[in-house]
């Protein structure tokens, strides 16, 4: 049993090609959260323009990323767009998938928490000449993503998660290179190993989010 | 009147959709006077003072502050805005900041002043209302009282030429309504002029220069409190008056 799922020798043999895959998930993951995040904002402040020009359809993108499905975006894109003469590659692909995917998730989680936080402190605020930007920027802001820690940090976790994908589209993050190992030794030990890192490596993200949730309900009590 | 007016607004209409919450509404303030501004909820009153630094756009009419055409395009508003003083009925301070923070921000991002000496006007703001010593606290460790003194310092951190008040008291505990209307009553004596809109009839009786009494979009009537609260000349201003002094 421990010769087929934990095998030391093939351990030692993937180790490089598992390793060189996590520095890829680590890579990816650093690329798409911020991206994500970036494009959640944007979107979240777009969402403060009430204007129905700017509402409707900003409300059409957000429930269509939604409800697509990453991975089928993923493929589209990766699949499709070579016949649009643009062959952007695995790599660009997973980055442009997860930035309209996961940027629609965040939106909607900062536009919560923009909205949690009471109109009058931002009419206090242009009350003593603060512009609209500095009254996001100094009031709004700093709170809302406070409010919103536990859903923010929750979300990216998916994300992480998700970066997994990458290989339907071959780029060699760690689910990718594991499977690579497996296929090469005819052992799963490595699909063991990349499983045992994703879980060491998200376990205290997951733990701190627990804390954060926590503090949150002692703060509602 | 002799002395010019430093709020001279004129014929002011707000449309909110189909309803038509100012008629009409003329207001000339004198500098250094103290206008109280009463009325049954809903007559538009709030609105009124919520106009005079745009926080409301008014759909028509004209309004200079200190000489600033507020309504002109051309005018940079969070200019004037800095002084223009506003203090809410639910205080509206900055939870994620300090007392000496909420004071110093616009100091800092408006007028430019360099930490330091947003720091010592801060203080010297807070001192002005009894809180030298709360600077460092949060809001939610302070009383309502104390939370709607700091929200006096940071509006008169600015010193504005004039403050502007929305029923600055409904929202406190009888008994902690003493310590505004202290600071209120300083701040008069200090020749800041105010236009308050409240409830305090007490205060109005002994502080103001003036009541002005408004009523479904107009106002009906104005003079001294005295004339005002004992010989109203229009039946809704007693009828009002009448409710009011029952509580």
């Amino acid at each position: 049993m421990i010769q087929t799922f934990f095998n030391f020798d093939i351990i030692v043999a993937s180790w490089p090609i598992v390793m060189a895959g996590l520095l890829n998930t680590v890579l990816l993951s650093l690329i798409v959260v911020p991206l994500g995040l970036f494009g959640g904002l944007l979107l979240a402040l777009l969402a403060s323009i009430r204007h129905p020009l700017v509402r409707w359809p900003l409300m059409a993108w957000v429930d269509f990323f939604r409800a697509f499905p990453p991975l089928v975006l993923l493929i589209l894109l990766f699949a499709g767009l070579p016949f649009a003469g643009l062959d952007l590659g695995g790599f660009a692909c997973v980055a442009i998938a997860f930035f309209l995917n996961t940027g629609a998730y965040y939106g909607e989680i900062f536009r919560a928490g923009i909205e949690s936080i009471p109109t009058g402190q931002v009419e206090a605020a242009r009350s003593t000449g603060l512009n609209r930007l500095q009254a996001l920027g100094y009031i709004v802001l700093p709170q809302a993503v406070r409010n919103v820690m536990p859903d923010l940090l929750s979300n990216t976790l998916e994300v992480v998660k998700l970066t997994s994908l990458g290989s339907v589209v071959a780029v060699p993050e760690l689910l990718y290179q594991a499977r690579q190992a497996q296929s090469l030794t005819y052992n799963p030990t490595p699909i063991v190993v990349a499983a045992i890192i994703y879980f060491l490596m998200l376990w205290p993200l997951v733990r701190l989010l627990s804390r954060l949730e926590n503090r949150a309900l002692a703060g509602r009590r | 009147m002799a002395t010019p007016s430093i709020v001279d607004a004129r014929a002011i209409h707000k449309h909110f959709g189909a309803l038509h919450v100012l008629k009409g509404v003329d207001l000339k303030v004198a500098e250094r006077e103290l206008v109280f501004v009463i009325g049954p909820s809903g007559s538009g009153k709030s609105t009124l003072l919520r106009c005079l630094n745009r926080l409301e756009e008014p759909s028509s009419g004209s309004i200079v502050v200190d000489g600033i055409d507020m309504l002109d395009p051309r005018t940079d508003i969070n200019h004037a805005r800095q002084r223009i003083g506003m203090v809410f009925q639910s205080f509206n301070l900055y939870p994620h900041m300090t007392a000496l923070g909420n004071v110093t921000l616009a100091l800092r991002k408006v007028a430019g002043k360099s930490r330091a000496e947003a720091d010592r006007l801060g203080r010297a703001a807070l001192e002005r209302v009894g809180l030298a010593d709360r600077s460092e606290h949060t809001p939610g460790q302070l009383s309502g009282g104390q939370q709607q003194r700091v929200a006096i310092a940071r509006s008169i951190a600015l010193e504005p030429r004039v403050m502007l008040f929305d029923e600055p008291t409904s929202a406190l505990d009888p008994e902690l309504v003493g310590s505004v209307l202290e600071v209120m009553r300083s701040l008069r004596m200090s020749g800041m002029t105010m236009i308050v809109v409240s409830h305090e009839m007490g205060f109005a009786r002994n502080a103001a220069d003036r009541v002005v009494f408004m009523d479904d979009g107009l106002i009906v009537e104005q003079g001294a409190p005295a004339e005002i609260f004992e010989h109203p000349a229009h039946d809704r201003t007693r009828a009002f008056i009448g409710q009011i002094q029952r509580h």
